[in-house]
């Protein structure tokens, strides 16, 4: 994979510059039956997110909490997702490692305090993965959570990053994903700069680490701006429908 | 954030199918300073505030260029064809070539064909001269274009670049654009359109500069990228030509054929003997690793380093080689093959074993790059086509179009190969640059450096600017963070002249009896820092290359002899590791790795630091430290002996060299005394420690060095040599190897070991270095030293590998810090490619070097010499000549021989000549052909009628200039063995000398004996042995010299480091076998004497002849003293048996340094006056001797 980086032009190989997210598409309150639902599309990656709850504790009052709600997720990729099609949505270890890997992050935003002795489910689908899926995971049951309604601290925004002749690539694609070169995903409270979580599995000189984050930061705000807007205008034409009614 | 971007899916694939994305952008410059469109300003603001690349989209194209055409008046910007920036580069590449646009479809394209054309053009890109600007239209949104149904990748891109075009000419309204192609479809396309365009040549032919004509690359008829019409064409091309060579197949059918089996692909080799035949080395193929090609048509166009794609042959059609030494014939013999040639060629013998073999029926990749050699110029007056000799044997020779021939005629130039079209029995090239004229040593070394790849240029200003300002000072800060072992007795042992010092020794006892030792190595990596240009630099040049006039430094000199050098001077930085050792059985019980501060007490030669440990008297606390190292080192040895070790490199031969002439008076066996064997061991052990110590803590990204054993079928040749005499070679292991080796000696034959021990290297497989994530644990063997684990750590200023292992070693011991690239597997990897490459080419240099001086030296001269069969051919035998060094090739010449394959031998008129066999043969340099000067060999002895040539008669051939001054030296100059001088045996005791001294002293006093110049000359020699015999001290180094031992030498070679000895014999045959000379003897006060001598000398030597010796200031160092030396000689000859590499006596010989009347004039003179003023010193020694004896009497 020579060319992720042009040397001489400086773009990657989708036509982007290094510091640039793919298309950002997001729609939310698709689906009627939940609480909460979001799809967003961020280039040929697509996820849909679908949030349920609060509610009673599933699976009886054993693995309750009395204090506060309990975050239940589902990770699952489709078996079309991909170039080849899958046998076994679920169920393989990396499904499972993501699936932990988002309810950590939502324990850590969603006010579960408010909630004691509930149950909130948070099943996330990736209908076509081409790189970062993660990041778009999180991003859709962060506007699916808005939907629900279910408070929470902040936006959790999440961006990859990877690092391409010293530097760095944000929102990388399945291309880019699978050159070899180290990449990692973080997912940030925007208005708090608060990481959330930093997740790699590939090794990477520590020189680059603040390089990385930083551009990864600056992705993650850049998705917030995408995602807010959206959000804005949505409850914009709900108010005003609203009022409509009123 | 993002523009608003159309998004476009591609697709491709049989079975899968792939999406991706590919964005389209609004905000990509045009490059032009005329352009006034927001869009393309606003770009470039955010381009250069946004990102950290530094892409060239500032606006570079001018806004009025001028017009150097006169077919395009207006001003104009090109912009050219794919085809144009890969074949036309050495044209466009001029700087009459001016604001060109380079679409990033070209780009692209360039980069999938040929890796080299775009460094070129990256390059040129890069120039800001030359005002190129790449405009990104794969990304543009009002320039893509989509590939439409039906249309080929091909076609498309030449779409997208009139695109290109088209968009300019509308977007500029001011300035044309131009479109270069050399593809006639789309010339014609783009003209239909409405837009400029011309071919390369027509435009250049408009440029008035008729010298560039001569650079534009020959044109295919055919060309690659128009496979379609290449039935059409093929079939209008025979009608009218005599088709030579098959067709090649087109690279779908290749990929088709490799998949399916039927086809292999590898690297084309072709031979360097018989240039109809060749070796294709396949990739990972298991049953044919290489398949052998012989005959015009099966090799089928494919040129050296080639990756091609072969076809096995049926079984019955399999070839045997042929055992010719074929070359090239000088004349252009036109465009047809002769059938006969090549029916000669291939006689089937049914008897002998077959080799798989093969036909090239493709070409995967070409590896041209531009060659040196010589232009050989066509008998027909106005000719424009010239054939080209490359330099290299194994490149086919080039025809190329130029007009000026008259002036190339006798030069070295560059070409490179344009295409190599079926009809044509060779490739077709262009001129490319001129570099000198031939035979001029700084144009011959140019062409070796050229074709070896060796950057010589000299270091520029910003890797000077990295260097540290003199007067250097270790400041405070580094002497708490560093060891501070100035204390300790320190010292170094080195070959004499040695200025780039990198190692020095140490050994205490330690209070609980065991011995610490430790070597401590130049901290270089101190001074280069990672990342830095002269990183960067030294990075690049990866290595020292000693030639034999020159030296290539990889770090300027301010580092190699002066900061970084241990020398006994001053306080300096090393890295040390220091062992605990028992001292019975060195065992280490510790090891440790310290970056340190050390003095060293003294720079040593071998022979000081011998002298030191056999003085019994001398009990200093350095010497005996050396004694201990020198037990240790013995113990070490054997066991390194014992585990399988290969001791190639001891078994060398070693020249004893006259001074004066260069001939080598003495052949040896190169025995290495005990010192040099004792740094060598302390400096394998270091090797290994470290190597050791970073595989431990980076076991993913250690810099080590294998050297991988062997295939035993790569010891066949040498089993079967070594079967004619009846000997058995072992190759299981190479401890059997190691034992064989030992004992096959033949009594009659003392080179017969030596040659087998040649043989040997040959079989060898070239040691590499690598990173250790990429490769097995069990790959990590260094065969030739038994290790399992080895690197290079000890000589960082001639070597980056060194730096590297350096830098992780001082990670792993805390020292320092890591740096990314250092932790990254496949940077590192390629940087070890980089280094096993310029290793590899440095090593090809120096012996093409030597090669070279050779040829130098033989040119005036023929000389009979000693010569054994190193190997018997069809039409030749391969000889070693010993006292030169040299291999060389002698010819039958269709003389009736008698081949017998199996013994082989070849017999004449009764006389058989088999293997191992000695010889004389005459060696003269053919020098008719100025083309290419070949060293003729010609047999004198065994006598075979007819073809055996007369003896050499000393004075009757030409060079009674020498022989008169052989004469004289004989007469005068020359006395090798002192003791002769003074008429004692070698056991004479103190006493006889000195009583045979006053009796000579009197025979040959000059009161005595006057107007006999001889006799003058005689008395200085007896003074001078008597001066080195009577002091105990010189006596005991003299007598170590006369018996062969080395006292080490100038030079780096004779330095034996047993990994590098694999690396230069390496399955090369046109290897040839490095000399080694022997300077004895020689202390320093003699030394300083002789420096005096020297300078007096040398003042008037140069007042005399400024001119004669333009190269003198060429010299490095250490060469420049040794080339003193040699001129100081004349006082000094007596006792200082001089030695050199006798290329260095080439060198001396080429620059006239003797011969020349003009010089011998100077030298005569000079030495009169010398030997005047030593008489009168003489004189007053006598006397006060003979004062001094009477009054003890």
């Amino acid at each position: 994979m020579a060319t992720l980086l042009d040397p001489i032009i400086g773009l990657r190989i989708d036509g982007r510059r290094p510091n640039e997210l793919r298309k950002i598409q997001c729609e939310v309150g698709v689906f009627a039956q939940a609480d909460g639902s979001a799809i967003v599309s961020q280039g040929n990656t697509k996820v849909v997110a679908t949030v349920y709850g609060p509610h009673e504790n599933r699976g009886g009052r054993s693995k309750s909490l009395h204090d506060k709600a309990v975050i239940n997720c589902q990770y699952s990729v489709a078996t079309f997702s991909g170039t080849e099609r899958k046998n076994k949505p679920h169920g393989d270890w990396k499904t499972v490692e993501m699936t932990s890997h988002l309810k950590q992050t939502f324990e850590a935003v969603i006010l579960t305090e408010k909630f004691p002795k509930s149950q909130i489910d948070i099943y996330v689908e990736v209908l076509q993965s081409d790189g970062s899926n993660y990041c778009a995971c999180v991003n859709a049951a962060t506007l699916a959570i808005i939907d629900a309604g279910i408070p929470i601290k902040d936006y959790v925004c999440a961006c990859s990053v990877s690092l391409i002749r010293d530097t760095p690539l944000i929102d990388i694609n399945h291309l880019e994903e699978s050159s070899g070169s180290p990449h990692f995903t973080l997912a940030l409270l925007p208005n708090y700069d608060q990481i959330v979580l930093l997740e790699s599995a590939s090794r990477m000189h520590v020189d680059y680490l603040d390089k990385m984050m930083e551009s990864a930061m600056v992705g993650c705000k850049d998705i917030y701006a995408v995602l807010n807007k959206y959000i804005k205008s949505r409850v914009g034409t709900i108010s005003k429908n609203f009022s409509n009614l009123i | 954030m993002i523009d608003k971007i159309f998004m476009k899916k591609t697709r491709r694939g049989n079975v899968l199918k792939i999406v991706r994305e590919h964005y389209l952008r609004d905000d990509i410059s045009c490059g032009s300073q005329l352009c006034s469109n927001m869009a393309c300003l606003t770009s470039n603001q955010t381009n250069h505030s946004k990102t950290s690349i530094n892409f060239k989209s500032g606006l570079v194209l001018e806004s009025s260029p001028k017009s150097p055409s006169s077919i395009f008046t207006d001003p104009h910007y090109l912009i050219p064809d794919t085809n144009i920036i890969l074949h036309q580069m050495d044209v466009i590449e001029d700087s009459i070539f001016k604001n060109i646009i380079i679409c990033y479809t070209v780009l692209q394209e360039v980069k999938q064909k040929s890796i080299s054309s775009y460094q070129r053009l990256t390059q040129l890109i890069n120039t800001p001269d030359r005002k190129v600007f790449c405009f990104v239209n794969e990304y543009h949104r009002d320039v893509f274009i989509a590939k439409l149904d039906g249309e080929s990748p091909n076609d498309r891109n030449d779409r997208a670049i009139r695109e290109v075009c088209k968009y300019y000419s509308q977007h500029l309204s001011d300035i044309k654009v131009i479109l270069l192609s050399d593809d006639a479809n789309n010339l014609k396309l783009a003209r239909e359109q409405g837009l400029l365009a011309a071919s390369c040549r027509e435009y250049v032919e408009s440029l008035s500069r008729p010298e560039l004509i001569d650079r534009i690359a020959a044109k295919e008829e055919k060309r690659s990228t128009e496979e379609i019409d290449e039935k059409q064409l093929t079939d209008t091309t025979r009608k009218n030509k005599h088709i030579i060579f098959p067709e090649h197949l087109k690279l779908s059918d290749i990929q088709a054929g490799l998949k399916s089996g039927k086809l292999f692909q590898g690297t084309y080799q072709s031979s360097r003997e018989n240039y109809l035949e060749a070796n294709v080395f396949l990739y990972d193929n298991e049953k044919y690793p290489q398949i052998f090609l012989q005959g015009y048509r099966n090799l089928n166009r494919a040129v050296h380093d080639d990756v091609v794609a072969v076809e096995l042959l049926p079984e019955s059609e399999w070839a045997t080689p042929t055992s010719l030494v074929l070359e090239e014939g000088a004349e252009d013999v036109g465009d047809y093959v002769n059938e006969k040639e090549e029916d000669e060629q291939i006689i089937n013998k049914p008897d002998v074993k077959k080799l798989p073999s093969g036909r090239v029926v493709g070409i995967i990749k070409r590896n041209w790059r531009p060659y040196c050699g010589m232009l050989q110029v066509s008998d027909l007056p106005d000719a424009t086509r010239h054939m080209f000799m490359p330099a290299e044997k194994r490149i086919p020779k080039i025809r190329i179009e130029t007009r000026q021939s008259e002036k190339l005629k006798n030069q070295r130039i560059v070409v490179s190969i344009d295409c190599w079209p079926r009809d044509s029995r060779y490739p077709l090239g262009h001129f490319v640059r001129l570099l000198g004229p031939v035979g001029d040593k700084d144009t011959e070394n140019q062409v070796l450096l050229l074709e070896h790849d060796v950057p010589n240029y000299p270091f520029p200003q910003s890797v000077l600017d990295c260097l540290p300002t003199l007067p250097w000072i270790i400041p405070e800060e580094e002497k708490t963070k560093r060891l501070d072992l100035t204390k300790f007795d320190i010292c170094s042992v080195d070959p004499p002249g040695c200025t780039d010092i990198d190692d020095a020794l140490h050994c205490i006892v330690l209070p609980n009896g065991n011995y610490q030792c430790g070597v401590h190595i130049a901290d270089v990596s101190h001074f280069i820092r990672p990342g830095t240009a002269i990183d960067d630099e030294a990075k690049r040049r990866s290595t020292t290359v000693y030639l034999v006039d020159q030296r290539i430094d990889m770090v300027p000199a301010l580092l190699s002899s002066n900061l970084c050098s241990l020398r006994d001077d001053g306080p300096r930085y090393a890295f040390s590791v220091l062992w605990e050792i028992q001292p019975d059985d060195a065992k280490i019980v510790k090891t440790e790795c310290h970056k340190s501060i050390i003095l060293s007490k003294a720079s040593l030669t071998y022979a000081q630091a011998q002298m030191k440990i056999d003085d019994k008297t001398a009990n200093d606390e350095l010497t005996q430290g050396l004694r201990r190292l020198n037990k240790v080192a013995k113990i070490l040895k054997a066991e390194r002996i014992k585990n399988g070790a290969l001791t190639l490199a001891s078994n060398e031969i070693r020249f004893n060299l006259d001074s004066e002439t260069h001939d080598p008076i003495d052949v040896v066996t190169k025995e290495l005394k005990e010192t040099n064997s004792m740094v060598e061991e302390f400096m394998l052990l270091a090797n290994i420690t470290v190597a050791k110590k970073i595989y431990e803590i980076f076991p993913q990204c250690a810099c080590l060095r294998r050297h991988p054993s062997p295939p035993i079928s790569n010891f066949d040749p040498l089993i079967k040599a070594a079967e004619s005499k009846n000997i058995k070679i072992e190759v299981d292991t190479g401890k059997k190897l190691a034992d064989s080796l030992e004992t096959a000696v033949d009594r009659d034959n003392l080179f017969f070991n030596t040659m087998l021990r040649m043989l040997t290297t040959r079989c060898m497989m070239q040691a590499l270095y690598f990173c250790s994530g990429l490769f097995p644990e069990s790959e990590f063997e260094h065969y030739g030293l038994a290790a399992p684990i080895y690197t290079h750590f000890t000589s960082p200023i001639r070597r980056y590998a060194d730096i590297i292992v350096h830098r992780l070693l001082a990670a792993a011991i805390h020292a320092d810090t890591t740096y990314p690239e250092l932790l990254d597997k496949q940077a590192l990897q390629q940087t070890c490619n980089n280094m096993n490459y310029r290793h590899k080419m440095a090593q090809y240099a120096g012996r093409a070097s030597v090669d070279l001086h050779t040829q130098l030296f033989f040119r005036n001269r023929q000389v009979d010499e000693e010569a054994y069969v190193l190997a018997v051919k069809k039409n030749a035998l391969q000889v070693l000549i010993p006292r030169y060094g040299l291999e060389g090739t002698l010819y039958f010449n269709d003389f009736p021989f008698v081949y017998d394959e199996l013994e082989p031998s070849q017999t004449a008129n009764n006389v058989k000549l088999k293997l191992f066999d000695k010889l004389i043969v005459k060696i003269s340099i053919d020098s008719q052909n100025v083309q290419h000067q070949k060293m003729r060999l010609h047999l004198v002895s065994p006598k075979i009628e007819g073809f055996s040539v007369e003896p050499e008669k000393m004075k009757s051939n030409g060079d009674q200039e020498i022989n008169q001054l052989n004469i004289l030296r004989k007469a005068s100059w020359k006395n090798p063995n002192l003791y002769e001088v003074l008429g004692v045996s070698k056991t004479a005791t103190a006493k006889e000398i000195k009583v045979a001294y006053y009796q000579k002293c009197k025979e040959f006093h000059p009161d005595t004996n006057k107007n006999n110049n001889k006799s003058h000359d005689k008395f200085i020699n007896i003074q001078k042995a008597y001066d080195t015999l009577s002091d105990n001290n010189t006596r005991r180094d003299y007598d170590l010299s006369l018996q062969g031992y080395s006292a080490g030498t100038g030079n780096r070679y004779t330095r034996s480091n047993p990994a590098d000895v694999y690396q230069t014999y390496h399955n090369n045959p046109n290897q040839t076998y490095y000399h080694y000379g022997n300077r004895e003897g020689m202390n320093y006060s003699e030394f300083e004497k002789f420096m005096r001598a020297r300078q007096a000398f040398y003042a008037q030597y140069n007042s005399q002849n400024k001119n004669t010796n333009p190269d003198d200031n060429n010299f490095s160092s250490p060469l420049k003293v040794m080339i003193y030396l040699i001129i100081g000689i004349g006082l000094f000859e007596a006792f200082t048996v001089s030695w050199i590499y006798d290329r260095d006596m080439n060198y001396l010989h080429d620059n006239n340094y003797r011969y020349s009347p003009n010089n011998r004039q100077a030298l005569i003179d000079f030495r009169n006056q010398v030997n005047q003023a030593d008489m009168s010193e003489l004189e007053d020694k006598i006397r006060d001797k003979k004062e001094m004896e009477e009054k003890a009497k």
